[in-house]
């Protein structure tokens, strides 16, 4: 099979790739892994709803060691998508603290991780400039 | 003192540093041999053995009473990431509180130099020759490093930022200056892994592990163990006039994990549960922030030093920025944090580091901190965070005679 797969199942294709959570039906917590329960209120119903696709940087490093494999140095940061909090790396910038700001206003963006060998592409998100 | 108080009565941490020659179990019974002898009795008279190790294997306690002596007392062997030297030491405290037996004894032991990058292990699966989802994310392929970070340099890195972003005010500089700070400090430390001071300049063009932690900004990985030795006031009371004049009293004795909160699932979330910790220490001791002569804190990297202030609230919510440029925190301030040189410099043998700072802040409160000594320290708190997350908290207080 060839096509395209999201690295991780919360990330959605398409024409319009975006990230989902599952969100607890009781108290409103979001998590983007399954879940058993929810962490806050015991509840154990998800419903899955769309994360905004741009937010703000609130936290950022800039890893120079990493794990091998890894491509250094890269952005690893905490993005602020209208009040939920998301993980990824800031991309299509330089990484460097010239370029990347606290506070400044981001998009998701795709792009490709790697391909298997049915051929098949995997897809990743990042975050970048707007 | 009261029947019930709790009390340290000896104590004793190993040199921090590289010990090839020594295994996981002769550190642990290096340790755990010191501190009885300084608290005067002897294995026969423990009732409890609660030892911590990571990296060892498992069974540490077992293996331990081997080299120090089997007299069938129940061990517990405890894990809880960078927190498990206060663990052991918790765990401890607790048989004791209850009233099971009189004396407990806590071990804290690593051989971790040389380890390099802790936390990288996040990752889902490896790199497949077939893309097929796994783990709870669904995860066709490593996530960590293309969706953030999950090293413990690059996690804390982000702490720092956040906090930052917050509050204002903080900058590569600024980091770098709380690590010359403990870097200083350990110049006066004979048992720190590392004792040079570095400057600013050194420390800001060394070799950059996550910006804007460069490496003397992280803590040092390396080999040590730490042990005590705690009774209840009861007992203490039948002790000698030595005994009783050099015993610390554990005013406070806390273990928090972190409540959930929005986003703590994406960075961890290391404010919360210090916060929680440091409120109930305080509230169980009955002193404030403003008591304290002394902390030893988690600095397991500058950048967490700096929220750690904050957490422990030696200063106003958003003032750690200007706690730290007011000199505050040096070792000839008003609160000096991580005189011992911090985990920085000090070095970080992850189950041996909760006990590690106990044994420190039990020094200056004995007056017997040579070369660094606090003058006239009468109260100090002890703090250790580890990722998952667990925190622990201890307040002593020096004896009231």
């Amino acid at each position: 099979m060839s096509g395209q797969v999201p690295l991780v199942d919360y990330l959605v294709l398409g024409s319009d790739p975006h990230l989902i959570a599952h969100e607890c039906t009781s108290c409103g917590a979001r998590f983007f892994d399954r879940r058993n329960a929810c962490a806050n209120c015991e509840n154990d119903e998800f419903t899955d709803v769309d994360i905004p696709t741009t937010g703000e940087l609130r936290a950022f490093t800039i890893v120079s060691m990493a794990a091998p494999g890894i491509e250094v140095p890269f952005v690893a940061s905490v993005v602020d998508c209208d009040g939920t909090s998301v993980r990824g790396n800031i991309i299509n910038t330089p990484p460097d603290p010239d370029h990347v700001k606290l506070g400044m206003k981001v998009k998701l963006a795709t792009y490709k991780v790697g391909t298997d060998d049915q051929g098949t592409e995997a897809i990743g998100f990042g975050f970048e400039p707007i | 003192m009261a029947s019930d108080d709790i009390w340290i009565l000896g104590i004793h941490m190993t040199k921090f540093g590289k010990h090839p020659d020594k295994d996981t179990v002769d550190l642990a019974a290096e340790a755990t041999r010191a501190a009885l002898k300084d608290a005067g009795v002897t294995m026969k008279d423990m009732g409890i053995l609660a030892a911590g190790n990571l990296m060892g294997g498992g069974g540490i306690g077992q293996m331990l009473q081997k080299q120090v002596g089997q007299t069938g007392i129940p061990v517990y062997n405890v894990a809880n990431a960078c927190a498990t030297g206060a663990t052991a030491l918790r765990t401890a405290i607790m048989a004791v509180k209850a009233g099971e037996v009189k004396y407990g004894l806590a071990v804290g032991v690593e051989k971790l130099a040389g380890a390099g990058l802790l936390g990288a292990g996040g990752a889902a699966k490896k790199d497949g020759v077939t893309y097929e989802p796994s783990g709870r994310f669904g995860a066709v392929a490593p996530t960590d490093g293309r969706i953030g970070t999950q090293t413990m340099p690059g996690v804390f890195a982000q702490i720092g930022m956040e906090y930052g972003h917050k509050y204002g005010g903080t900058s590569f500089e600024l980091f770098a200056r709380i690590s010359e700070k403990n870097h200083a400090h350990s110049t006066l430390n004979p048992l720190a892994a590392y004792t040079k001071k570095m400057s600013l300049d050194q420390i800001m063009n060394d070799v950059m592990i996550a910006y804007p932690n460069t490496r003397p900004m992280c803590s040092a990985n390396c080999d040590g163990a730490a042990a005590a030795v705690v009774t209840n006031g009861e007992t203490l009371k039948t002790l000698s006039p030595d005994q009783q004049r050099r015993a610390i009293k554990v005013s406070a004795s806390i273990l928090t994990t972190d409540p959930w909160q929005e986003a703590c699932q994406v960075l961890p979330d290391v404010n919360t549960l210090t916060r929680n910790a440091a409120t109930q220490a305080y509230e169980q001791a009955g002193v404030s922030p403003e008591d304290l002569d002394l902390v030893e804190l988690h600095d397991c990297f500058a950048t967490a030093e700096l929220v750690h202030y904050d957490n422990l609230m030696l200063c106003e919510p958003g003032g750690a920025v200007d706690l730290f440029e007011s000199g505050a925190t040096w070792r000839d301030g008003r609160i000096p944090v991580n005189v011992s040189g911090g985990l920085e410099s000090k070095g970080h043998p992850i189950s041996a580091t909760g006990i590690a700072n106990i044994w420190e802040v039990c020094n200056h409160l004995r007056g017997e901190g040579g070369d660094r000594q606090i003058e006239n320290a009468k109260v100090g708190l002890a703090h250790v965070i580890g990722l998952g997350s667990a925190c622990g908290v201890h307040i002593l207080e020096k004896a009231a005679a």
